[in-house]
């Protein structure tokens, strides 16, 4: 018998993911064990295991690494989402603490299925192939359908649960077509090796049938985990109908992971194949841009108009998509640093917006209108400038995060070429900024029609305190953010 | 190679065939009186009661969940059984990590009260 | 030996029935068959692959897919029950608390 042998494992690789899956299964078992009265405890652990991963993290920066065949990876692009998932789910659990038990949905689970969720980030960050593009997916979802319905027995929780899992399945059932089809054209299911057969020769006309059908699968179903347009319709009903931590950590970590994966596929596996998918994407980015924000103009539900913001958001991202595969180096290089910049702004902004979103939530109340917001400011002035920043940021007006984003995503776009894409993207922001400032001048000068009562909490303070805070320090100095995102390399554009 | 393939095929069609003669003579040869006692579902020869869409317990519900992840997770155990003479000691560890998140997830539906038939 | 494309042709029939099944019925127990279809003729295109190919990967593949689709339906189901002992009803069209 022939000794089947493992190549050595370099643990380092593993080392964040392994911390964060053996800690969400250890708390597991601890929650069973802690007193209803005491859950909280649980959170605060969570939030303990996801500080020692992100710095468990910081010795490795700079390096580039694979294990496990070229399967998991460790560049600093990774890194840094890594640390941008951890913090994401950080703020998350600090947002959930006093949410759950005031709408009577404390259980410990809720906790584990967010750590859970972030290893499945990590892995879509990570993956070197297809498989474990998919399991990461699949981890992230599955958690998501679960949070989503976390506030059972509230219907509408329950159902948009029930939308998210049957859009996310039917995707999930695209994804993996593709990789069959992506696995038949060229013989494998690492990017970096799919890289290598597609730039070296032509595929054969049948092969290559194969290829752009399944990566135009791919596509699809990771345009629906982006909520990218026309695969977008779910993410406003799921969005309003799950606990609002969770739509947060939605908007925020499902669509970063999802762009983490998306740009590793079409970069390291399709970069050589860019002018076939370049266009094909581009108009996607169009309707992305154009029916997210003409969406987003006509709700009234805040909620929902956020939803809607969130999808013209991934069109601007897909912007830097675009000049992400975009050949010769430089553009390509500045596509991947466009797109990690405007995620890491994208995030802290969101977080903030959802913060003050939960503040004003009322137990067993589920509208967000538009009027709840007027005349925020005379009540909480604090509060109402937090949204104010959020809102601005969130339009892109200097000097917040938003802006440096969208500048850079829109400086990348064009130097790969595309400038009528960067027109369509600023005139469309400036659609967008119309319906952020309304919610705006209705905190600022209406008179408050109702009075909403509105609560925080230290953890929840806490919370904004740091998205706030971020949103101003890279409006302020984006030189910091920008210098860590330009060492953020994919280990095959620039790190070879 | 084909050939051996031509049993299974003609097995097949056999199988298919076979109940099909008796079902199709019967439609053609035998008589038909329907009475609405005839039509009428058969319940081991006592009348029906009821719909047939009544609610089966929840706890059904929560066993063949547990049932299908249990059940699945067998497709990995048996590839590593296979190959197990081959695979080293790294293969066993793995696969002890696998059983015990599976031993886990058996704890946590044990703890919840999933298992209990109530 | 029959050609490969033949049953990736067979397996793509088997995922658009899978993607028909999910846009036009409106039961969400079918729905779940309908994505179990698309996984399952994924499976098949995969193995056909792997076995044309003479590589293993793509049958393992499979072994994921098969569990990732036993997770989703668990999930799937154990939504589907606490819809149903809420709302009495597993037609999608009558869950509609939400717009869209």
């Amino acid at each position: 018998m022939t000794e089947i042998t493992i190549p050595p494992i370099d643990w380092r690789v593993a080392t964040q993911l392994c911390i964060i899956f053996g800690w969400a299964s250890v708390l597991l078992i601890i929650a069973l064990f802690v007193p209803r009265s005491r859950i909280r405890v649980v959170g605060y652990l969570a939030i303990a295991g996801l500080v020692v991963a992100a710095g468990a993290g910081i010795p490795f920066w700079g390096g580039s690494a694979e294990t496990f065949g070229g399967m998991l990876r460790l560049d600093t692009y990774s890194m840094m989402l890594n640390w941008l998932f951890l913090a994401a789910a950080a703020v998350v659990i600090a947002y959930s603490l006093n949410y759950l038990p005031k709408h009577g949905i404390e259980h410990g689970e809720y906790y584990v299925l967010v750590l859970f969720a972030t290893a499945g980030m990590m892995l879509l960050a990570q993956g070197g192939d297809l498989i474990v593009l998919f399991l990461g997916l699949e981890l992230l979802s599955l958690t998501l359908y679960v949070l989503t319905g976390f506030a059972y027995p509230r219907e509408t929780s329950e159902e948009s649960g029930m939308k998210y899992l049957l859009t996310g399945a039917f995707a999930g059932g695209f994804i993996v077509f593709g990789i069959a089809l992506i696995y038949g054209a060229t013989g494998s299911l690492n990017l970096a090796a799919i890289g290598d057969t597609l730039a070296r020769a032509a595929l054969a006309a049948e092969d290559r049938t194969y290829l752009y059908a399944g990566a135009a699968l791919i596509v699809t179903g990771f345009g629906y985990k982006i909520a990218m347009a026309p695969f977008h319709m779910w993410a406003p009903d799921v969005y309003e109908g799950a606990p609002t931590p969770v739509a947060a950590f939605l908007s925020v970590g499902s669509k970063a992971a999802g762009f983490a994966a998306l740009v590793r596929f079409l970069v390291e596996a399709m970069g050589s194949q860019w002018p076939v998918w370049a266009p094909a994407l581009a108009t996607l980015a169009i309707a992305t841009l154009l029916l997210g924000n003409i969406g987003a103009l006509i709700q009234n539900n805040v909620k929902r108009m956020l939803a809607y913001s969130s999808v013209g958001h991934a069109g601007y991202m897909l912007l830097g998509v675009l000049a992400a595969g975009a050949p010769g180096g430089m553009a390509g290089q500045r596509g991947v640093e466009a797109v990690l910049l405007y995620l890491l702004a994208y995030m802290l902004t969101n977080l903030g917006a959802f913060g003050v979103l939960i503040a004003l939530e009322q137990r067993g109340e589920l509208t967000w209108d538009i009027n709840q917001f007027a005349g925020l400011w005379a009540r909480r002035p604090l509060l109402a400038s937090a949204m104010a920043i959020c809102l601005l940021s969130l339009a892109g007006v200097p000097p917040t995060a938003g802006f440096w984003g969208k500048f850079y995503v829109f400086t990348a776009a064009w130097q790969a070429g595309f400038g009528w894409l960067t027109i369509i993207g600023i005139l469309t922001a400036a659609i967008a900024a119309f319906y952020y400032v309304r919610i705006v001048v209705q905190m600022f000068t209406a008179e408050p029609s109702r009075e909403t009562p509105a609560e925080t909490d230290p953890a929840l303070r806490a919370g904004l305190v740091i998205a706030i805070a971020g949103i101003l320090v890279l409006g302020f100095m984006p030189a910091p953010a920008i210098d860590l995102v330009q060492r953020s390399v994919l280990a095959t554009v620039g790190g070879q | 190679m084909l050939a051996n393939y031509a049993f299974v095929g003609v097995f097949f069609v056999a199988a298919v065939i076979f109940p099909l003669i008796p079902i199709v003579a019967a439609y053609f040869l035998g008589p038909k009186r329907p009475t609405p006692t005839k039509l009428d579902t058969y319940e081991c020869g006592l009348e029906a009661v009821g719909d047939i869409r009544v609610q089966f317990k929840v706890q059904y519900y929560l066993y063949a969940l547990a049932f299908v992840i249990f059940d699945i997770e067998v497709v990995f155990l048996y590839p590593w059984a296979v190959a197990y003479g081959e695979l080293g000691l790294f293969a066993l560890i793995a696969m002890a990590v696998f059983l015990f998140s599976l031993v886990e997830a058996l704890v946590y539906a044990w703890k919840k009260g999933a298992l209990e038939w109530v | 030996m029959v050609p490969t494309s033949y049953y990736v042709l067979l397996s793509a029939v088997l995922f658009i029935l899978g993607v028909i099944g999910v846009v036009t019925r409106r039961n969400a127990l079918v729905l779940f068959m309908s994505v179990e279809l698309m996984l399952n003729s994924a499976n098949l295109a995969l193995v056909a692959f792997a076995a044309a190919r003479q590589d293993v990967a793509g049958q393992i593949v499979v072994f994921f897919v098969i569990v990732v689709a036993a997770a989703e339906v668990a999930v799937g189901l154990a939504l589907l029950v606490a819809i149903f002992r809420s709302k009495r009803t597993t037609d999608v069209d009558e869950i509609h608390a939400l717009r869209g």
